[in-house]
């Protein structure tokens, strides 16, 4: 670049301190809204403050310009301490257009500020978003701090003479508005220049205007005179354990772990897969990381993509298959094929708002029962849940050993809202993983395919290729002693008994069921899984400074259970499951604990705010019942 | 080391009881392929049996080989997903009308589009025979059935078409009960690196008997099929007499009887399996104003879809090597905490 601008901030001492912020972004899906915000939070995890995201974006590509229902937002929370969530309510909006304040607005805190650009509130714009006067010149946001600016025009002009046509220098303008948040949150800009000129190293020119754009909106924090109420903040960093950090959203998190599981059971992954939002981006992932003995399959539909894995599993890899809940459906016949086959094999399914296409882009917990109940006869398999980003990374690896070792399918369930958002995690050592080796069956003497192991009842693997293992499997039913085909009504009950009970017996390898915070014992166990993890923690955690003798359990193991489950749920006179679904893990912990558990139910495609989960424990402490 | 002795085609049999109709045309398929692995010798532990679900579908438990019995219309994606993960095994699909190309479809469909070394054999009996005589996709308008009692009203797929819309680089067609043909088009499917799409007419004793015996009747063969081989005239009667010729001026296919109007053998189509045009219209011919045609109607071989997967995986392997995987969760932006 021409000229070497200062990316750090010059002015430390002048900040007011902040424990904790909640921005949040919001533009037309085309204003690079999830970039802004993607770029903040590197920036905010390179300053060492503790963060979580949520991007919640419409299911269009590019909707019609201007419309409410194409507004995509990008929220960040960073804090000087250990947060949970994304927060729930903003303390900043940026809003692009009239539309994103019509949508957003009604979130804001009270005294909150609000960030806009005024040359998009023209009438059509204006209209478009269902207002009749314009919010600027009404008073309706006389509760507010507002920053009201041309951001277009100042844009154009930080640009000028670069050689961009106008609508390219406009493009700019979501860094320009980045670079304001910058100054205004005293964080560094270097990391966003080092990565527009790495995206955009085949155009500079481009890189060079986005520069341009995200200096000048510093610049301008800098040298113009804003509104006294209008101050610059910093958040300290936050405590957290000493170690190396990066940012990782759940998908790349499983694409690693699943990596990782495969290298340490020393076999190929392959992952058959079929695009379906918000799965893909871990088939993304994993097509980048081929290197690393992963075969990646885009099939020509879900079901080929579940089969492929499973002819993957038969041939002697660890095959997966991902999807979202319509896609799973599909894969329904298949499973129920691994299951009989007893073939390991994985399937992640990244939830999404249903039923059929339902909410894609949202994130919801309603495909517990399709995972726990979702299949044709008696054919239970492991179901495990992650719980943060992060976690998605662990819970990839115990999948993996799970079907392998128990020669099986296993559900890994994960949703829209892990698969997208970032928080910043401490990179484990993969060297203190512990390797699970796979042992193929090759001595021929005394072979055939469902000889089991006395203790796991797994059967054994002998992979085509191995000579005097030779064997036939498939869907019929098999003899028990022999594995040819059976119709014996007797030996049908025992193969079904077996498979529902070597299931169960996977409790007895599994860690006992922790409470994640709070005692063993209590009036009250606040129990949950998957994403609501965080806000649940949060909730339980502000209800227990509160002097409430409250516990939070998150399951992770959600079929089968821990075998201590039931007797860590009597040891609470009460039990809350807030769930992102209309009551699933509830009928789960009911029919097999027989517990009088009372839901919290929320399915609005957004995740759980804190306020909402901490009434609700307020209620179930006073009168039994969560409203 | 020990010289082993040749594998016999017995030694291609598994213990298992056949369990098809007495007098069904996979008794003449299952020895026909089984004399095939003995005469390509074949090495059991690396070849592979992979079918759907109906009559035919039974076929692996029937070998000696691995096999796997899959779900219907699958087999296909389940073949891919064995290919994909280990290339040397010598994968063979089983599949009939309906499972290939009614429920499985679509991925008899991808499977020939992305070329997967294998061959794929469809029995083609044209009806449904282990769920009790429905009409199938390949049935004849008019197939009287449980399900269509007053005869079927749905045109009839022609699979080689099928096969030859969806890219398939080899297409051949052959009969059970012809086992001087079949094993030669087994062996021609084999020796084709890619889907190599071999139907096979098969009749079915119990529900379409006798569907295709106005061209495998011993009086009407020699009539009523035309054997084609590459770079030979597409020849067919009694005396072979009977040829077929590309009407002048038309993209058209006409039969001539040599010393008939002037028709001399110069004038007979000559067999090209490379074209596909020519593929194309050879395979919609059908009695009794054409012979069927048999025998390697096409075939174009390109780079098989797992050698071309392997071959990206290794140059990109070669340009950016796998690190340890504590390096590749380090890549990127990190930070550190002290």
């Amino acid at each position: 670049m021409a000229t070497q601008i200062a990316t750090t901030d010059r002015h430390p001492a002048d900040r007011k301190k902040l424990d904790s912020v909640v921005i949040r972004f919001a533009g037309d899906s085309g204003d690079g809204v999830q970039v802004t915000g993607a770029q903040f939070t590197q920036q905010t995890a390179l300053m060492g403050n503790d963060l979580a995201t949520f991007p919640d974006f419409p299911a269009e590509i590019r909707a019609p310009a201007g419309t409410t229902y194409g507004v995509s937002a990008f929220q960040i929370n960073f804090a000087s301490y250990d947060i949970m969530t994304a927060g729930d309510q903003p303390d900043v909006l940026v809003a692009m257009n009239p539309a994103a304040l019509k949508v957003h607005l009604r979130d804001l805190r009270p005294g909150g500020v609000v960030v806009l650009n005024t040359d998009t509130f023209t009438e059509r714009n204006l209209q478009k978003a269902g207002y009749a006067k314009s919010p600027l010149d009404d008073g309706s946001l006389s509760n507010y701090r507002v920053i009201a600016i041309d951001i277009s025009k100042l844009t154009m002009k930080a640009v000028e003479g670069i050689g961009l046509n106008k609508a390219d220098s406009l493009q700019c303008k979501n860094f320009w508005t980045l670079g304001l948040m910058c100054w205004m949150y005293g964080r560094e800009r270097q990391p966003t220049i080092d990565f527009l000129t790495r995206r955009f190293a085949a155009t500079p020119k481009v890189a060079e205007a986005n520069i341009a754009a995200l200096n000048a909106g510093h610049a301008y924090g800098e040298t113009v005179e804003l509104p006294s109420e209008i101050s610059t903040y910093i958040v300290p960093k936050a405590e957290v354990p000493a170690g190396v950090y990066r940012a990782v959203t759940g998908a790349e998190a499983i694409a690693w772990g699943l990596v990782t599981g495969a290298q340490k059971a020393g076999l190929k992954l392959f992952f058959g897969s079929y695009p379906i939002t918000p799965a893909s981006p871990l088939l993304h992932a994993l097509s980048g990381l081929r290197q690393y003995g992963v075969i990646t399959f885009q099939a020509e539909d879900e079901i080929a993509a579940a089969c492929s894995a499973i002819g993957a599993s038969w041939a002697g890899a660890i095959g997966v298959t991902s999807s979202s809940g319509p896609g799973i459906a599909l894969k329904g016949e298949a499973i129920g094929l691994a299951i009989v086959a007893e073939l390991p094999m994985v399937i992640v399914n990244s939830q999404r708002g249903g039923p059929s296409t339902g909410l894609p882009t949202k994130t919801e917990q309603s495909d517990l029962h399709q995972a726990v109940y979702g299949r044709n006869a008696d054919t239970p398999v492991p179901v495990i849940a992650s719980c943060t980003p992060g976690d998605c990374f662990e819970v990839a690896i115990e999948a993996v050993r799970l079907a392998i070792k128990y020669m099986t399918p296993v559900y890994l369930l994960t949703d829209g809202y892990l698969a997208n958002a970032a928080e910043p995690w401490k990179i484990p050592d993969v060297d203190k993983v512990e390797p699970f080796p796979v042992k193929f069956r090759t001595d021929p003497e005394g072979f055939h395919p469902y000889i089991r192991d006395p203790k796991t009842l797994s059967r054994v693997w002998a992979i085509p290729g191995t000579p005097g293992t030779e064997h036939r499997i498939g869907g019929i039913e098999k003899d028990y002693n022999t594995g040819d085909i059976s119709y014996e009504p007797d030996n049908h009950h025992k193969m079904t008994m077996v498979r529902v009970g070597r299931i169960k017996r996977i409790a007895e390898d599994l860690p006992l069921q922790k409470v994640s915070l709070g005692n063993e014992k209590g009036k009250l166990a606040v129990v949950g899984w998957g994403s609501t993890f965080g806000p649940i923690n949060q909730a339980v955690r502000r209800a227990r400074e509160q002097g409430l003798v409250v516990s939070h359990i998150h399951i992770r193991y959600v079929w089968p259970m821990c075998r201590n489950m039931g007797e860590l749920l009597k040891g609470f006179d009460r039990v809350l499951v807030p769930e992102m679904n209309a009551g699933q893990l509830i009928t789960v912990l009911r029919s097999e604990y027989l517990v009088d558990a009372k839901g919290l139910n929320q399915i609005s495609g957004q995740p759980f705010k804190v306020v909402d989960l901490e009434a609700a424990i307020r209620n179930m402490l006073e009168k039994g019942e969560p409203k | 080391m020990n010289v082993e002795a040749p594998l016999k085609p017995a030694d291609y049999a598994s213990d298992q009881e056949v369990r098809w109709c007495p007098g069904c045309g996979d008794y003449a398929i299952l020895k026909s392929v089984q004399r095939t692995c003995a005469d390509l010798a074949l090495p059991r532990e690396k070849t592979v049996f992979i079918s759907g679900i109906g009559c035919s579908s039974r076929f692996p438990y029937y070998m000696s080989t691995y096999g796997f019995h899959t779900i219907h219309g699958r087999a296909p994606a389940i073949a891919t997903g064995v290919k994909l993960t280990n290339p040397e095994l010598d994968v063979w699909l089983i599949t009939g009308d309906g499972d290939g190309l009614s429920i499985g479809g679509n991925h008899l469909l991808h499977v020939l589009r992305r070329n997967v070394d294998m061959q794929i054999l469809l029995f083609n009996n044209e009806i449904y025979g282990l769920t009790k005589g429905q009409a199938s996709p390949t049935s004849r308008v008019g197939t009287k059935s449980p399900s269509t009692p007053a005869g079927s009203v749905d045109a009839p797929l022609n699979p080689v078409l099928f096969a030859l819309g969806a890219g398939a680089r080899f297409a051949a067609r052959s009969i059970d009960t012809n086992q001087k043909h079949l094993p030669v088009m087994l062996r021609r499917a084999h020796d084709n690196k890619g889907a190599s799409f071999l139907e096979i007419y098969q009749n079915c004793i119990v529900y379409n008997d006798g569907v295709f015996s106005n061209f495998t009747e011993k009086d009407v063969a020699a009539d009523t099929q035309v054997e084609l081989e590459h770079g030979k005239p597409a020849l067919f009667g009694k005396d072979k007499k009977k040829g077929l010729r590309i009407k002048p001026g038309k993209i058209e296919l006409e039969v001539v009887t040599i010393g008939q109007n002037g028709v001399t053998e110069a004038d007979i189509l000559v067999h090209d399996e490379t074209n596909k045009s020519l593929a194309a219209l050879l395979a919609a011919m059908e009695p009794p104003e054409f012979p069927k045609a048999i025998g390697v109607i096409y075939c174009d071989p390109a780079p098989s879809y797992e050698v071309a997967v392997h071959k990206q995986i290794a140059e990109i392997a070669a340009k950016t090597p796998a690190t340890d995987l504590n390096k590749l969760l380090r890549r990127g932006q990190t930070w550190t905490v002290n």
